[in-house]
């Protein structure tokens, strides 16, 4: 037994030490301490970015901190390529587990991309930089309703990236388009949907669909309203079959759920997998999301001003399109947008017909009312099923 | 070092113990103390903390809302850990009693299931739980077996399998590892001497893999009172964990300090109900050997 | 098994039907194990079908395709992260098995002022909920100035990036883990045996290589493996103690939850299951050479 026991810790540690020695292989040595800019750099013919604020040169390496899978990597080739900057990519899976790291005392981001909201309580928070324009010619490709976002007037402190919007998708061989959110409020036990519906598990999101119902602001604080809706969120229990923010699309496109509440985007990608499953906002209207790219305020300048770069190329018509293709979100980006597919741009899921943007509001940070929010929704999950 | 060892026999305890005391100390007390600190503070409004005192968030820890979901979380727990011993004790009297050959690559396959992604292998399991489209049921309603789909997901059953399935290599190696150096000889001498399989078992097994349950059920009964990706994924997410909740101030509400006076309370309770459970059961043990 | 069939024919009746209940037992033993293994298995037989699925879900069938794998191999930052992962995993083992294995000796075989506290101490990273140890350890290295940033070193001509505020982590849960695991192995452990030892001369650390250490060992493997399981998949704590730029495998599936997780990380995890069948694979090899002349084992 010792032995065997020990010829085995040795093999483990062996093969450990063997994989991490391959594994050193790919990792660039980062070139973090920025000595000598070369002078190749510098020359690169960046047609706009090049006036950069005196004597401060783009730091050749940034940390983009994003959502997984949300950026065609070859993005970050071509920019290279043209500028000499590598941009690494981290991840994260929540605007609040993204957040509550910054806030921790993280640094190193130059790039992130927190979704509207987020964006709101960040700068409220002061811990985002003021954006440079001047090294961002491109933001006039931007669409105008993006210019001036309610939670950001102006982009002073960020760029929309991608953006879409909450609705319900179902499984059209099953069942009809969902026209209001009844089908979710009022479960029907005679409705093939009954006990094959999700929700998201989200508080926010959530709230925003009963608020929505109910014809409330989804930014609400009155506490009467907000306990109103939490009613209506017990009573649509009996219909559900859970609480789900992740796997919701796969579950309809497999015909276990019948209709999910959720982000249009993911129901798109189910698509792929099924194609009756489709996507709609109800006649009482939903929730928009953009989710942005902005540059913390620790960032040092020389990463600032190779972030700015970043933004601007991504900016670029070629590049917004290259994004939108990738993603399947819908582009914030006029000029981008000319060069996207007729078929992509004609998707009600993907772009809204004008009498439904109408009916699409953002969801905000609510301040003080968080808590409340909070602790109704714990409400709502711990009731016993109707 | 050596010397010291040999001819301080009192310094023994503190020699060994020190690289822990010191890791601990340094990168667990210390930082725990923040933990401390912050149940007493008032909350900033999107996370962090204001430096004000407040006995507040331990007050709203007593909440009857989040008792119930406590209650709730110790009855998962219970049962799980339940299923994990009961699951678990046979299999590691299965490795211990094999040749000693055998044994090494038996733990080893049994943790290497693990060693995948925790999300895929979730995820794999709701593959096979679905209600309407999971593979156990299709395949029990095509062979004529069952006409309606068994509730198999969504419910406190997925929770507690996939919760089971997660723990129970931790209650598996420490049982093994206690049963491992029972003598089978001795054991068959035993048998010889009660005749009785189930005499030898209770009165010399047993016993002599006691310490070995206690450190498996605790391995599994605390994780299993926190998890809550787990019941979002294969429970539906429709009732809510203690885990969920300490976690959603951190991550959702921005409330820190609530999210730290939460961890503080649990933490207390779970530390002197561990205590006193070890000196319960190592003062069992010894009247057992007695 | 076979080792106590000397002699049949001598065996009288009633222990011949002892013979044939022992052997039912076994055979109830082996089925058991088998269906264990199968449970523990089952999951990863799914996992391993889904890498080939011919489409982005992980949960519903679309025909075969290599397709994920050739994804895999081309997405560099999913191959560095997992051996990010690895590497944090078989570091943090390392050092937690050392200092757990001490502890659970000092906390099992002598009794000391402060026993009572150092249990505690011992039992409270288990305890904690790990979101909390996560952000506070995230606030304790921003405001100790000890920092998040990788040390970049360069091991035998390969460049590596040390992640120590990850692996600190790590190994200060682990270290907690271990401990319970060995504490479990040595709480009876018989010391008739070391009191032997050195009644026959041999000097205090010869008799714990030759007599406790090789006791100890399915302790120690147990409580090794078992840190390395944790780690390997640990995502809350990596997630908030890492610095900018440093991924391992479970932080970069988390992230994907919102934007679908797809079949590449079933590929990934069946490059794991193959690198760790190999290994199991090449210490039987290694060890069928070793234990040839042992002659209790022949037969077996």
């Amino acid at each position: 037994m010792k032995r065997t026991a020990l010829s085995l810790i040795t093999a483990v540690i062996v093969l450990g030490l063997l994989l991490t020695a391959c594994g050193g292989k790919p990792t660039p040595p980062p070139p973090q301490k920025t000595e000598a800019p070369s002078a190749k750099e510098t020359e690169a013919p960046a047609p706009a970015a090049t006036e950069a604020p005196a004597g401060v040169e783009p730091a050749k390496e940034i940390v983009l901190y994003n959502w997984s899978e949300y950026i065609d990597p070859e993005i970050y080739t071509l920019f290279e390529e043209e500028f000499g900057i590598k941009v690494v990519e981290d991840n994260f899976s929540s605007n609040e587990e993204m957040l509550a790291k910054l806030q921790g005392g993280a640094t190193g981001y130059a790039l992130i991309v927190p979704s509207d909201y987020t964006v709101g309580i960040m700068i409220e928070e002061g811990m985002l930089a003021e954006l440079d324009h001047a090294n961002i010619p491109n933001l006039a490709n931007l669409r105008d309703d993006f210019k001036n976002v309610p939670y950001d007037p102006g982009n002073k402190y960020c760029v929309p990236y991608q953006w879409g919007t909450t609705g319900i998708g179902y499984l059209s061989s099953e069942v009809d388009e969902p026209t209001s959110w009844a089908v979710i409020f009022e479960p029907d036990p005679n409705s093939p949907t009954y006990g094959r519906t999700t929700m998201l598990d989200d508080v926010r999101e959530a709230f925003a669909a009963a608020l929505v119902y109910l014809g409330y602001d989804i930014n609400t604080t009155d506490e009467a309203q907000l306990e109103e809706a939490k009613q209506l969120l017990i009573q649509a229990k009996a219909g559900l079959s859970g609480y789900d923010s992740d796997t919701y699309e796969d579950l309809v496109a497999a015909g276990e759920n019948l209709m999910a509440h959720g982000w249009n985007g993911d129901f798109l990608v189910a698509q792929e997998d099924n194609e009756d499953v489709a996507y709609t906002v109800p006649q009482e209207g939903g929730v928009i999301w953009v989710d942005n790219i902005c540059i913390p305020v620790t960032t040092p300048p020389d990463q600032k001003l190779a972030a700015e770069m970043f933004i601007d190329f991504l900016l670029r018509p070629d590049i917004g399109a290259m994004l939108s293709e990738y993603t399947y979100y819908a582009s914030p980006n006029a000029a981008a947008e000319e060069l996207l597919p007729e078929d992509f741009l004609s998707d009600p899921a993907v772009y809204p017909p004008e009498e439904v943007m109408s009916r699409l509001q953002y969801i905000e940070p609510v301040g003080e009312a968080e808590a409340l929010y909070q602790r109704l929704w714990d409400e709502v999950k711990s009731a016993p099923v109707p | 070092m050596h010397r010291l060892f040999a001819r301080h026999p009192s310094l023994r305890p503190w020699l060994l113990l020190l690289p822990a005391a010191l890791w601990l100390f340094v990168f667990f007390i210390a930082p725990l103390f923040i933990v401390l600190a912050y149940s007493f503070l008032e909350r900033g409004t999107y996370g962090g903390v204001i430096w004000q005192f407040t006995l507040e968030n331990l007050r709203r820890t007593f909440d009857p809302l989040y008792f119930s979901t406590f209650l709730r979380s110790l009855y998962i727990a219970i049962v799980t850990t339940f299923f994990c011993l009961v699951l678990g004790y046979p299999l590691a009297y299965y490795i211990a009693t094999r040749p000693p050959r055998q044994r090494g690559t038996l733990v080893l396959a049994l943790m290497i299931p693990f060693w995948t992604n925790f999300l895929i292998r979730t995820y794999a399991w709701l593959t096979l739980l679905r209600t309407h489209t999971g593979l156990i049921n299709v395949t029990l309603i095509n062979l004529g077996i069952i006409q309606k789909p068994l509730p198999l997901f969504g419910n406190d059953f997925a929770i507690i399998l996939g919760l089971v399935y997660g723990w129970l290599p931790d209650m598996v190696l420490p049982i093994y590892a206690a049963l491992d150096r029972l003598d089978i000889s001795l054991v068959e001498a035993a048998q010889d001497l009660y005749a009785s399989g189930s005499k030898v078992f209770w009165r010399v097994i047993w016993p002599l893999s006691l310490p070995g349950v206690v450190a498996g059920s605790m391995l599994v009964f605390i994780p299993s009172l926190g998890a809550f990706v787990t019941p979002a994924i294969l429970g539906g997410g429709k009732s809510l964990m203690i885990g969920n909740i300490i976690s959603n101030q951190f991550l959702a509400a921005h409330d820190w300090p609530f999210g730290s006076a939460l961890s503080t309370v649990m933490m207390a309770v779970m530390l002197l109900a561990t205590l006193l459970y070890f000196r319960a059961v190592s003062s069992e043990e010894r009247k057992a050997l007695v | 098994m076979s080792t106590i069939s000397l002699s049949n024919k001598q065996l009288s009746r009633r222990s011949q039907i002892a013979y044939l209940k022992k052997r039912i037992n076994d055979l109830a033993l082996n089925l058991y194990g088998l269906g264990g293994y199968l449970f523990l298995y089952l999951p990863i037989v799914i996992l391993l079908i889904f890498s080939f699925n011919d489409s982005r879900s992980v949960a519903q069938w679309h025909g075969f395709t290599l397709d994920w794998y050739v994804e895999m191999i081309h997405d560099e930052q999913i191959i560095l992260s997992l051996w990010n992962s690895v590497f944090v995993a078989v570091v943090s083992t390392l050092i937690s098995t050392v200092i757990g294995t001490l502890a659970a000796m000092a906390m099992e075989r002598y009794r000391f002022v402060g026993h009572l506290f150092m249990d505690a101490v011992l039992y409270l990273p288990i305890i904690i909920p790990d979101i909390a140890m996560a952000i506070m350890l995230l606030i304790f290295f921003n405001i100790s100035g000890i920092g998040f940033e990788p040390w970049k070193v360069t091991f035998f001509g390969v460049r590596l990036a040390v992640p120590y505020s990850v692996i600190i982590g790590h190994v200060a849960f682990n270290i907690s883990f271990v401990a319970v695991v060995v504490r479990a192995r040595l709480a009876q452990m018989d010391r008739t045996l070391e009191e032997a030892a050195q009644d026959l001369y041999a000097g205090p650390w010869q008799t714990f290589w030759r007599v406790t250490f090789p006791m100890m060992l399915p302790g120690i493997i147990g409580g090794a493996l078992l840190a390395f399981t944790l780690s390997l998949d640990d995502f809350v704590i990596t997630f908030f103690t890492s610095g900018a730029g440093f991924n391992t495998l479970p932080v970069r599936v988390f992230g994907m939850i919102k934007k679908g997780v797809t079949p590449k990380i079933n590929a990934v995890s069946v490059l794991m299951l193959v690198f760790s069948l190999a290994l199991i694979g090449i210490s039987l090899l290694f060890r069928k050479g070793g234990d040839k002349g042992s002659p209790i084992e022949i037969g077996l």
